[in-house]
């Protein structure tokens, strides 16, 4: 993996270091693609770590994982399997939660969730297997590359991006509303249930998007920890949006110089990025909480956080 | 032929395996990395994991994000030493990493069965030691501390047990599939009993039977890996545990339905 050695090397002339980074048309394309996922992800992501389901998000990426696989066995590109297969697992996920009082104990439940998650690894594994020589696959398509993207490859995960986030924006107030208390929400008149699903089905696009440069093992790298950062350093939406998209881009941009510049395989330096902001956000919240300012405690009491 | 014997966790510990299973797989890079035998790093990844685990469970109630985090970097780690041990030593290969996260059952020379064997009989044994206070702590956790059970002790003694089995079952069918092989044998005998030790018997049962039926596949199958076959005939076992119990319970669950319609209607026809 990663078998990319930098011409020169890092030489700590940052304007020389860019302007190599750029030279390749694959580079340019990572970063392209990369923004692209990063600022999909930590949108949705912070909708889903609000509604408290990032096991979904982790369940909807790997099932991601067989899509992928079967998707190169027959010879259609990897994207279009991880597409299908995340978005199709959230309609199953969002129709066995439909079907009413499905939740008879967690440990019922729990049952259900790891058996299907290992089945889903477990069939990726055959399609693996089954397309023989492609054992190194396996390792980018669990833990993601950022090598060999093309331009139409930008192109389609630009256009699922605008479209997920223009459909994100279209329900954005209301999906907060639910998030935030389904039941006076549902009493108001808003569709929680149909809001629900739509939301489910933005999250298997974000997964998707986001498996493609983290692989399906890491997708929390980008979904979660900004997301979950951010909402430690600000319970405001809007701010907390922003403070997410920009944890993430910083941390996809970061992982992509590093990875470019060392031996190392990026979703390493993307997962420890985001895992140390995600840290740092419990330090300075704790930091804030003990010397904080008297306005600042007084908007925490109110708020109840 | 080894055999991991299928001492499934029925409780709702289920993720806990998961995250034994991500730590399991960098415990064994982390110890190839090193130059050591990787099931060193296992086994010591996953028994240091349990006990994390079950101390700080005692203390606060972690939720979701903050583990899935953990784990997700944990696992970022793994393809870190991943890189180190396929670049720095001579003997190794890209293989490594699709055998910790896959298994490779037929790779088990006989004297690795033999340990699994001895490690998979002490942890039977120390699980029918422990078997009765760990159900009454389980299932009510409060009165079971009132009673004078060391619930703590018996908490972070059932996860380092958790620990060394997720160990064993790292090697055969995977660090990633071993979930699958606790949950879905122990998820099915509950659906079909509500008897603890029957239940123990028959996900036990189950977990031996899908091994031995998914190594038999595979071998007839060539192209069919084992760990697939494995984890398939497990979910098959669950799926059919599933359609007995709702077959089971559709002439209980008419009358409960019917009965439940009869309140509702009882309760809006009052407001």
């Amino acid at each position: 993996m990663s078998a990319t050695t930098a011409a020169g090397g890092w030489s700590w002339n940052v304007v020389t270091d860019v302007h190599q980074l750029f030279a390749y048309p694959f580079m340019v394309n990572a970063f392209l693609a990369g923004t692209i996922v990063a600022v999909a992800a930590a949108v949705v992501g912070w909708f889903m770590v609000l509604r408290r389901q990032t096991f979904a998000g982790h369940t909807l990426a790997l099932i991601g994982f067989p899509g992928a696989a079967g998707a190169t066995l027959v010879g259609i590109s990897a994207a279009a399997g991880y597409f299908g297969f995340a978005i199709l697992g959230a309609l199953v996920v969002a129709a066995t939660r439909a079907s009413g009082t499905a939740y008879r104990g967690f440990s019922e439940e729990s049952a259900v969730v790891g058996t299907v998650q290992a089945f889903a690894l477990a069939a990726g594994f055959l399609f693996v297997a089954l397309y023989k020589g492609f054992l190194n696959g396996v390792n980018s398509l669990l833990f993601g590359t950022f090598l060999g993207i093309t331009v139409g490859q930008v192109w389609a995960l630009l256009l699922v991006a605008v479209v997920a986030l223009i459909v994100l924006g279209l329900i954005g107030r209301p999906l907060l509303f639910a998030s935030v208390d389904p039941d006076v929400a549902a009493a108001r008149g808003v569709q929680v249930r149909l809001l629900g699903v739509l939301f489910l089905v933005l999250l298997g696009v974000a997964v998707a998007e986001a498996s493609q440069i983290t692989g399906s093992l890491l997708v929390f790298a980008l979904l979660v920890m900004p997301a979950a950062a951010a909402q430690r350093f600000t319970p405001r939406p809007v701010a907390g949006l922003v403070l997410s998209v920009v944890i993430a881009v910083t941390v996809t941009w970061l992982g992509l110089v590093v990875a470019y510049y060392s031996p190392y395989p990026m979703g390493f330096y993307i997962t420890t990025f985001a895992f140390a902001v995600y840290l740092a956000s419990f330090v300075v919240r704790y930091l804030v909480d003990r010397h904080g300012s008297a306005p600042a405690r007084a908007l925490h009491a109110r708020v109840g956080t | 032929m080894a055999c991991w014997r299928g001492r499934s966790s029925p409780w709702p510990q289920v993720f806990t395996s998961d995250a034994l299973g991500h730590a399991a797989y960098t415990g064994a890079l982390a110890a190839l990395a090193l130059g050591v035998d990787a099931r060193v790093g296992l086994f010591a990844a996953t028994a240091l994991v349990a006990v994390g685990l079950g101390v700080l469970g005692g203390r606060t109630r972690a939720d979701d994000v903050v583990i899935g985090s953990v784990f997700a970097w944990i696992l970022g780690l793994g393809v870190f030493f991943l890189t180190i041990y396929t670049t720095s030593q001579s003997t190794g290969n890209g293989a490594a990493s699709v055998n910790y996260l896959f298994g490779s059952i037929f790779g088990l020379s006989p004297a690795q069965s033999v340990v699994a064997a001895v490690v998979a009989g002490v942890v039977s044994l120390a699980l029918v030691v422990i078997a009765r206070p760990l159900l009454f702590a389980t299932v009510d956790h409060a009165v079971a501390a009132a009673r004078g059970v060391p619930v703590r002790i018996i908490g972070v003694g059932f996860l380092v047990l958790v620990g060394v089995t997720a160990g064993e079952a790292a090697q055969d069918v995977g660090a990633l599939l071993l979930l699958g092989l606790m949950a879905a044998p122990g998820g099915a005998a509950q659906r079909l009993t509500a008897r603890p030790f029957v239940g123990l018997a028959i996900a036990g049962g189950i977990a031996v039977a899908s091994t031995w039926v998914g190594v038999i596949l595979s071998y007839l199958v060539p192209s069919l890996p084992p760990s697939s076959a494995i984890l398939g005939v497990a979910t098959l076992a669950y799926v059919g545990a599933a359609l007995v119990a709702r077959a089971r319970s559709t002439s209980a669950g008419e009358r409960s339905r019917s009965l439940a319609g009869a309140t509702r209607r009882f309760r809006t026809g009052a407001s």
